[in-house]
């Protein structure tokens, strides 16, 4: 029993700090712990499923991004919108690097520098990427120490 | 996170969410509903004036101002037109005052940042139950 709960603590020490490490590392914001503290036993897997929708809906957002950059003259009214509405659902998943991405992006749109809006594009693809995969490793995990606490849990 | 047992509002209260961001709109509800609210939800301005002009009410209207088919300051003002009388606060995650300002002209009771968070719900469900 001693060993299957410290086996279980371990378990949340990791998690924890993973999680510590994607706020440390500045990927993620206030906004994510927002999503966790409406996390309960209604919703017991509310984070997962509101950054699975996010990543889910914003593949059409980048569409429309990517498809007025290809524009030719491009629309800055357009693409500040497209990139408004894809900003504005990557805040509410607190996604701290990407949102500051967007905000260049938005600040090169405003003068619009095409080349900037590019540029920058393409690093709002890499961290949007590189999020997801952080992401899908903690909840992951997270799904894994949840089973171990069922598993562990008294008959 | 201030509970609803802490505002102490014995009533509950409908909210209206009117959001083209589907993410909002699924947040603001759970976070409605941990606040003891009833929500209902729709995506753009238009759908909101047709739910009033269909006989429905809410106690709030929480209005996005960036949204297609109809955006928020016109739905604002369509709804004030109406009559409608009751609380609608602009959600906004654009920053400048200045938006921020034609939005509220357009009718809003407040205008805050999106998404919104507890704290910003507790005081607007306080200025709510002033009002009852």
């Amino acid at each position: 029993m001693s060993n299957s709960s410290s086996r279980e603590r371990n378990l949340h020490r990791q998690l924890a700090n993973m999680k510590h490490s994607l706020f440390d590392q500045g990927y993620l914001d206030e906004q994510f712990i927002q999503l966790e503290e409406l996390q309960d036993e209604e919703n017991p897997n509310f984070v997962e499923e509101v950054v699975s929708l996010y990543y889910w809906d914003s593949v059409r957002l980048i569409q429309n991004i990517e498809q007025a950059l290809e524009q030719n003259p491009i629309d800055f009214a357009k693409l500040d919108n497209h990139m408004h509405q894809f900003k504005g659902s990557s805040c509410s998943i607190g996604a701290k690097k990407l949102k500051k991405e967007c905000t260049q992006f938005e600040k090169y749109c405003k003068t619009g520098n095409g080349e900037g809006c590019k540029r920058t594009f393409q690093q709002v693809k890499k961290e949007y990427a590189t999020l997801k995969k952080k992401l899908e490793r903690y909840f992951q995990f997270a799904r894994q120490v949840g089973c171990v606490e069922k598993a562990c849990r008294p008959k | 996170m201030t509970s609803k047992s802490i505002l102490n509002l014995g009533q509950k209260f409908s909210v209206l969410i009117v959001d083209d961001d589907k993410i909002i709109r699924r947040i603001h509800k759970v976070l409605l509903n941990k606040f003891g609210c009833q929500s209902h939800a729709v995506e753009n301005g238009k759908e909101a004036v047709d739910l009033y002009v269909s006989g429905k009410h809410f106690d709030l209207i929480l209005m996005d101002k960036e949204m297609p088919v109809m955006d928020g300051p016109k739905a604002t003002q369509e709804l004030r037109a109406m009559g409608v009388n009751n609380m609608i606060v602009g959600v906004t995650s654009r920053g400048l005052d200045s938006e921020k300002q034609a939005f509220t002209e357009a009718g809003l009771d407040y205008c805050v940042q999106k998404p919104l968070t507890s704290e910003t719900i507790t005081s607007l469900l306080q200025e709510l139950a002033k009002k009852y």
